[in-house]
């Protein structure tokens, strides 16, 4: 492979990078320029299909596709530009808006151009404090100089694009959560379908994609389609934002082609793993992917590959690398605090099970754990979320996947910690106990002797009707 | 919730308040996406949104109270009562925790002289909370401060330093920290 040339970070490194002058200077908005005013919309939407670009936020969805979803007589479209990225240790997006905000402006401009959409919400996540009033004078900036607006170049095509701050909730980076918070409610996902694009913001066809998907597509027009599927693995074209961060000794976000591995980024960008210690497992790409041991790190982080390794999938490509002093347990325990506090409420599986998980492992770290508790926490995992089909949105399986991934890999040592952590004060009460049993609450004082007597021990997990229905 | 916090009718909200508001109102094709964005600028004048603030939005936008204190109370961002002039949230999420994080939280509160997380300072000058992911990993662990500023990566020492600088300095809203 030639050597990898970065595009979407190319200007941060440029002093003054925000401004447009640095930007135009550097090329900036000749994309743009060539797709309103050579390229038809459907050329466009041909073009981004032919280069088999992914969104980039998490699912790996073909956003060629995704446009042509869109009903063909809409009248009004809606864009939604997701900077809601919330996915913990993920800052990519945020680098690219702070850095380079008029490349984010040219590629939402083609993109609106393509779907038709005049105009575009740019739902930034509250946190951004900074991110927000770059884009907002980029914005201002650009619509003086007649990139924005009325008759851009001169092909008829008005765009507006607002800034709308969202005010602190992981779930608006659903992308019907994002509709709803857009409108004015809670961030509660909807039933799909209707998927956004036939019936999105306002009741109108809407499309929603990624920061780094649509920073992607002025390079696109610019360079081919080709040139685009030069770089990455296969099925995984063009560059992406890796984000290191965790137990290494630099935390950074690096420009590469899909399908470098864990290792690669360990060692090469980010300075090797912190005080000389060696890495126990790594997450590849948001806590919500699941786990990778260290024997996996040299598989590509790609969208396929990685899948192979019993991970979600690429999520945001955000590494978070673990050190071999850290217990798997903190790492579990860390996810399960994030999903307790993130779930939306909406679907009873995941209001419930996220919390369920949270106050085992808060037992488990207290000293109260039993080797029982892990059967609950998998059956439990595989109970919920969108691929058993029991919640709306895909929350759910983001909570139980590094659940179920530390369950096959590193269940040794998760019994082993709740062997040596035992503390005799901090067991479950004879209620919970009970409960564990199969024994209603309602019944507990009349089918028990003495609740404070000590309870006989639990029956064999494979016997009980708690954790296994049906049997 | 309190069912009338006030029976007086002075309105709580200024005319410049609610030029603010209704600013917004031409950029959404529904009065109701004006929401979030109101309640960020009642918080930002008001550093809270009072009952009486949602009753006001609710009619500058063709809402009943209840709508907008529904939308309001999912968010974690907008509290009820008022909080310190500055805001500091610690982040304790995956890659803070592993380095941290979590103790950082209990050394911050120490440091500001505050109870815990999601208390103000007596001085009422500063409030400490913690968040997940602040997106700010690169500087794990962590903090952020309302006005913009990124701190980190914290230890017990630094966190004594940020929590002096964010007391001694303030970053205008128009300037960008970065």
């Amino acid at each position: 492979m030639a050597a990898f040339e970065p595009v979407l970070t190319r200007n941060f490194a440029v002093e003054n990078s925000q401004s447009l002058k640095v930007y135009e200077g550097r090329g900036g908005y000749q994309a743009a320029k060539k797709a309103l005013t050579t390229m038809s919309p459907d050329e466009l939407v041909q073009l981004v299909k032919d280069s088999e670009l992914r969104g980039r936020g998490g699912a790996g969805f073909p956003t060629g596709l995704k446009w042509s979803f869109l009903p063909k007589d809409r009248a009004e479209t809606f864009m939604c530009v997701n900077g809601d990225e919330s996915e913990p240790a993920t800052f990519n997006n945020r680098y690219l808006l702070e850095r380079d905000p008029h490349q984010m402006i040219e590629g939402i401009i083609i993109s609106c151009f393509a779907t038709r959409a005049s105009t575009a919400y740019l739902y930034n996540r509250f946190e951004y404090i900074a991110a927000t009033r770059v884009m907002e004078r980029a914005i201002a900036e650009a619509r003086a100089a007649g990139y924005l607006g009325k008759n851009i170049f001169g092909s008829g095509f008005d765009l507006e694009i607002y800034v709308h701050r969202g005010a602190g909730a992981y779930i608006c980076g659903e992308e019907t959560g994002l509709i709803e918070s857009l409108e004015g409610k809670r961030g509660w996902p909807r039933i799909k379908p209707p998927f956004p694009a036939v019936e999105g913001a306002f009741r109108k066809p809407t499309v929603v994609n990624n920061i780094e998907t649509l920073c992607c597509v002025p390079h696109i027009v610019e360079r081919g389609a080709d040139w685009f599927k030069s770089i990455g693995t296969p099925k995984s074209y063009g560059p992406k934002l890796y984000t290191i961060s965790g137990h290494v000794n630099k935390q950074v976000c690096v420009e590469l082609p899909l399908g470098v591995t864990t290792r690669q980024l360990i060692e090469e960008h980010a300075g090797g793993v912190w005080k000389g210690r060696k890495a126990k497992a790594a997450v590849p790409g948001g806590i919500s992917m699941g786990l990778l041991s260290a024997d996996e790190l040299d598989v590509p982080l790609d969208f396929e590959e990685i899948r192979k390794t019993g991970c979600l999938g690429l999520g945001t490509a955000a590494v978070t690398v673990i050190d071999d002093q850290t217990p798997i347990m903190d790492v579990l325990y860390n996810t399960c605090r994030f999903f307790a506090h993130e779930s939306c409420g909406q679907c009873t599986p995941c209001r419930e099970g996220t919390t369920w998980f949270y106050k085992t492992m808060k037992r488990i770290k207290a000293g109260g754990g039993r080797l029982e508790d892990l059967d609950v926490m998998e059956q439990l995992a595989k109970n919920l979320g969108i691929t058993p089909g029991t919640t709306i949105c895909g929350l759910a399986d983001g909570a139980a996947w590094p659940i179920k991934n530390a369950m096959t890999k590193f269940r040794p040592e998760l019994e082993e910690y709740i062997r040596s952590h035992q503390q005799a004060d901090k067991k479950p009460t004879a209620l919970q106990e009970a409960i564990f049993r199969g024994v209603s609450p309602s019944l507990f004082d009349s089918s028990l002797p003495e609740p404070s007597e000590p309870l006989p021990g639990p029956t064999a997990p494979g016997h009980n009707p708690r954790v296994s229905p049906g049997t | 919730m309190p069912a009338a916090e006030s029976p007086s009718s002075a309105p709580l909200l200024s005319e410049s308040i609610r030029e603010k508001i209704r600013a917004y109102i031409p950029r959404y094709p529904d009065k109701r996406a004006v929401t979030l964005p109101a309640l960020h600028i009642v918080h930002e004048h008001l550093r809270c949104v009072p009952y009486k603030a949602m009753e006001e939005i609710a009619e500058i936008l063709d809402l009943q109270p209840s709508d907008v204190h529904d939308t309001m109370s999912f968010y974690g961002f907008f509290p009820q009562a008022p909080i310190g002039e500055k805001r500091v949230w610690i982040c304790r999420s995956i890659s803070c925790m592993l380095r941290g994080g979590d103790e950082l939280l209990g050394v911050a509160c120490k440091a500001a002289g505050v109870a815990g997380p999601g208390s103000t300072s007596a001085d009422g000058e500063l409030t400490i909370e913690f968040a997940e992911c602040l997106g700010i990993c690169d500087h794990a662990p962590a903090a952020l401060c309302d006005d913009g500023r990124i701190y980190g990566p914290l230890d017990e020492q630094t966190v004594a330093e940020m929590i002096q600088d964010v007391r001694s300095r303030t970053v205008p809203p128009d300037e960008i920290p970065l």
